[in-house]
């Protein structure tokens, strides 16, 4: 990959700065570096306060981390957003639409758009959900849908994130910390808030509560506990929309209703945010040894007695081998040509795109189809020969495990290192909000960046850290 | 509420009460170590049954000297009640129930967390340890602040302050149990400087010394002692003072959950019972036998909050 083809948000490609970050830049050369650097540990101070921390699984040294925090913001232009935003629609209807259809009719499959044992075969197909149409009808709650940027007018979707997004606490935290210590950057630039997104959860999972409730619906969320990795996000979460966090065993089944154990008795929850994966979800239906979850919660789930959020199966949806139908998907259930572009997909479960892959392994990314968190997966140009030669005896004991991608020039965006402003790859999360009512979008989300110089790999897990992202008014 | 939130608060609470109690206890200990010529490392021994720590320490070591016991009760893991155990729990079961908690409380309690880790990451030496129970007694202090100053008065209150109470009350019983053979009315040594030290040594226990001086002078009498410790209503560490807040709380939470559950009536028969009465009665009955009434009585209650409100099932 050539350096002079990547493109940076803040310079492009051709040295000249761009609208979005006029102001910024004005800002940035009035300012001392030294305080720059103090202020990014009086950020990092702020974050261990607050106790920002996810766990590491796998480390037993570090119980709590912080994610890395970059004070220099991404910033993008509100028309840019606006495209944005019309693209991740499309698409988060479209993924709404599929997951009705794969549950009901499978007019897609009929359709002859998508192979039947995609659909049949997928360890992320819930047979449970069959004929079940959740209430309001929305499957995707919450979706976080990855995007990288390549040029000044080109997105790609890198994943749909249909099962239970995580990091919007990042999100909304990073904003609060920038506030807190550049309030005069915020009175330069008009940016667009994104404060109101709990209160907009809160209100976008009441819309969706079932038919059984009467009054104001008893919304909660699920946590698996503790000692998960994103612990505090969820109790974040509950803290702000004002709702309990509640554990597997809070909560049971009574007179057809998911009940929480309260200070003063068993009270039904209408709305159940859960963030415990469907094999969790429920030791009757789902994995017996379970102590996450809740004994009958799908039963009560079928007979409409809870909203589950998101629905039980969504991950059919973001499965990555999936994933490659998804220009098809979009085509067939909005009859629109897909806004955001999908990443050319091998998928090495077909013959010829596998001995593709195998030939030109070294220029592409491979992904675990069930994968997620960067972990199992090969960037064939920074990768050793050996490791290429074992990564290779995986793909032919297992090819329908695995996707293979290009590997793109991600844009780049300034962080700030010892010398100064210094160009690192990004990555950026959306979050979506869905109820009958409507998609709803902030305007901004989580920016992941590899600190390391000419590295792709955004993942917390994997090192990566993150910045406040801005959309502007234009 | 969650009954698990109300048992966290509880615990959080207790916890707290727990460490700045045993910190306490060290600083009484190193006081009277420094300035008494007469006092021995059996002093510490002494300390240490107050703090319950006792039995565990003599698992764990041979003999009782000074910087053995400081560390057993400051920092060993080992000893689930020493200050850093017991920070590292209240931390723990703040972040269980940190949407109960204001933003403030939140932050205090990491900070006093964050504070405690550092200072307590190795032996501390004997210069340092005024130094370093001065910083975590200001932390705690922090976080009772941040309680009182921003905490709405709901139930999420009521049980920070039933676990507050409930283990302040036991703590003061305890220190009263482990010397009431030094405030019993005797005619032997009175006023000796062994008794004096004793007495100051509960004082100080307690932080009561200024308090009690204020009230009764500087002359140390052990009846005036009991009955501040005991009867006091002024005297926020004293038995009739923690089983009245214990009441009044427990009380808030029956009006506002419209309900009269046993733990109520628990309190209650404590309060009238065994505090109703002058001082001189207690000593008729037994100063011993009523102090392990006391305790009886305030773990059954404990019990008693745990299934009225629903803190495990």
């Amino acid at each position: 990959m050539n350096t002079q083809d990547i493109f940076d948000e803040m310079w492009g490609t051709s040295e000249t700065l761009r609208p979005p970050y006029a102001d910024f830049k004005t800002w940035y050369d009035g300012e001392e570096p030294k305080r720059l650097r103090a202020k990014q540990r009086e950020a990092e101070e702020l974050f261990r306060l607050t106790g920002i921390t996810f766990n590491v699984y796998g480390r037993a040294e570090a119980e709590e981390r912080l994610i890395p925090f970059d004070i220099v913001p991404r910033i993008i232009s509100g028309r840019e957003w606006q495209k944005l935003g019309r693209g991740i629609e499309q698409r988060v209807r479209a993924i709404n639409a599929f997951l009705h259809d794969i549950y009901h009719k499978q007019e897609i499959v009929r359709a002859g758009r998508i192979p039947e044992e995609m659909i049949s075969r997928n360890a992320a197909f819930l047979p449970h959900m069959i004929g079940v149409t959740p209430p309001g009808g929305i499957y995707t709650h919450i979706v976080g849908i990855d995007l990288v940027r390549t040029g000044d007018d080109q997105f790609y979707v890198l994943e749909d994130n249909a099962r239970t997004p995580s990091g919007v606490s990042y999100m909304l935290e990073n904003r609060e910390t920038m506030l807190r210590m550049f309030p005069e950057l915020f009175s330069r630039n008009r940016v667009q808030p994104v404060q109101n997104y709990p209160s907009d959860l809160r209100r976008s999972l009441a819309a969706c509560a079932p038919a059984v409730t009467g009054r104001k619906p008893t919304v909660a969320i699920l946590t698996p506990g503790i000692y998960n990795s994103a612990y505090f996000e969820h109790a974040f979460l509950a803290d702000q929309m004002g709702v309990e966090l509640v554990e597997g065993h809070d909560l049971r089944v009574t007179d057809g209703r998911v009940a929480m154990r309260t200070t003063e008795g068993y009270k039904p929850i209408d709305v159940l945010y859960r963030r415990v994966d469907d094999d969790f979800l429920d030791p009757l239906n789902f994995n017996p040894d379970s102590a996450l979850g809740v004994p009958g919660i799908m039963d009560v789930y079928r007979a409409g007695g809870i909203t589950i959020a998101n629905a039980p199966g969504t991950g059919i949806a973001d499965d990555k081998a999936i994933y490659s139908y998804m220009p098809d998907i979009v085509e067939f259930y909005t009859g629109e040509r897909p806004l955001l572009e999908n990443v050319p997909t091998w998928r090495c479960s077909e013959e010829d795109s596998l001995a593709y892959v195998l030939d030109n392994l070294a220029d592409l990314v491979v992904k675990e189809v069930h994968g997620s968190g960067g972990y199992g997966m090969l960037i064939g140009p920074t990768s050793s020969k050996k490791e290429l030669a074992e990564f290779r005896k995986k793909l032919r004991a297992r090819p329908g495990n695995y996707i293979a991608q290009p590997t793109l020039s991600l844009s780049t965006v300034p962080i700030l290192g010892r010398s100064g402003l210094t160009p690192r790859h990004v990555d950026l999360r959306p979050f979506v909000l869905c109820s009958p009512e409507r998609v709803h979008i902030t305007p901004g989300g989580l920016t992941r960046v590899a600190l390391e110089k000419g590295s792709l790999v955004v993942n917390s897990s994997q090192g990566g850290g993150t910045k406040d992202t801005w959309v502007l008014e234009d | 509420m969650l009954g698990k939130t109300a048992n966290g608060l509880f615990w959080m609470y207790r916890y707290l009460e727990r460490a700045e109690n045993t910190a306490r206890l060290i600083e009484t200990g190193q006081r009277i170590a420094l300035t008494r010529s007469g006092s021995t490392d059996d002093e510490w021994r002494s300390i240490m049954q107050t703090a319950g720590v006792d039995g565990a320490y003599h698992a764990h070591h041979d003999t009782v000297t000074k910087d053995a016991a400081i560390d057993w009760m400051l920092r060993s893991k080992e000893n689930g009640s020493s200050v850093r155990s017991c920070i590292e729990a209240a931390r723990l079961n703040a972040r269980m129930v940190r949407t109960a908690l204001t933003h403030e409380v939140w932050e205090a309690t990491n900070s006093a967390y964050m504070t405690a880790r550092d200072l307590l990451a190795r032996k501390v030496s004997e210069r340092d340890l005024p130094g370093v129970l001065g910083d975590l007694r200001q932390r705690s202090a922090l976080v009772r602040g941040a309680t009182h100053g921003t905490m709405l008065r709901n139930d999420i209150y009521d049980f920070a302050r039933i676990g507050t109470f409930l283990e302040r009350a036991d703590n003061t019983a305890r220190i009263l149990d482990v010397k009431y053979y030094v405030l019993l009315p005797s005619v032997m040594s009175v006023g000796s400087s062994i008794d004096n030290v004793q007495w100051e040594t509960i004082l100080r226990s307690v932080s009561a010394r200024g308090g009690f001086r204020m009230e009764y002078g500087s002359h140390y009498e052990p009846r005036d002692i009991a009955h501040f410790l005991i009867l006091d209503k002024r005297m926020p560490r004293s038995l009739a003072f923690c089983i009245c807040k214990l009441r009044d709380n427990l009380g808030y939470l029956c009006t506002n959950y419209g309900a009269r559950p046993p733990a109520f009536a628990k309190a209650d028969h404590i309060e009238r019972k065994f505090l109703s009465h002058d001082i001189d009665a207690i000593f008729d009955y037994g100063l011993h036998e009523y102090l392990q009434q006391i305790l009886g009585l305030l773990s059954d209650l404990g019990g008693q909050i745990e299934l009225d409100y629903r803190f495990y099932k």
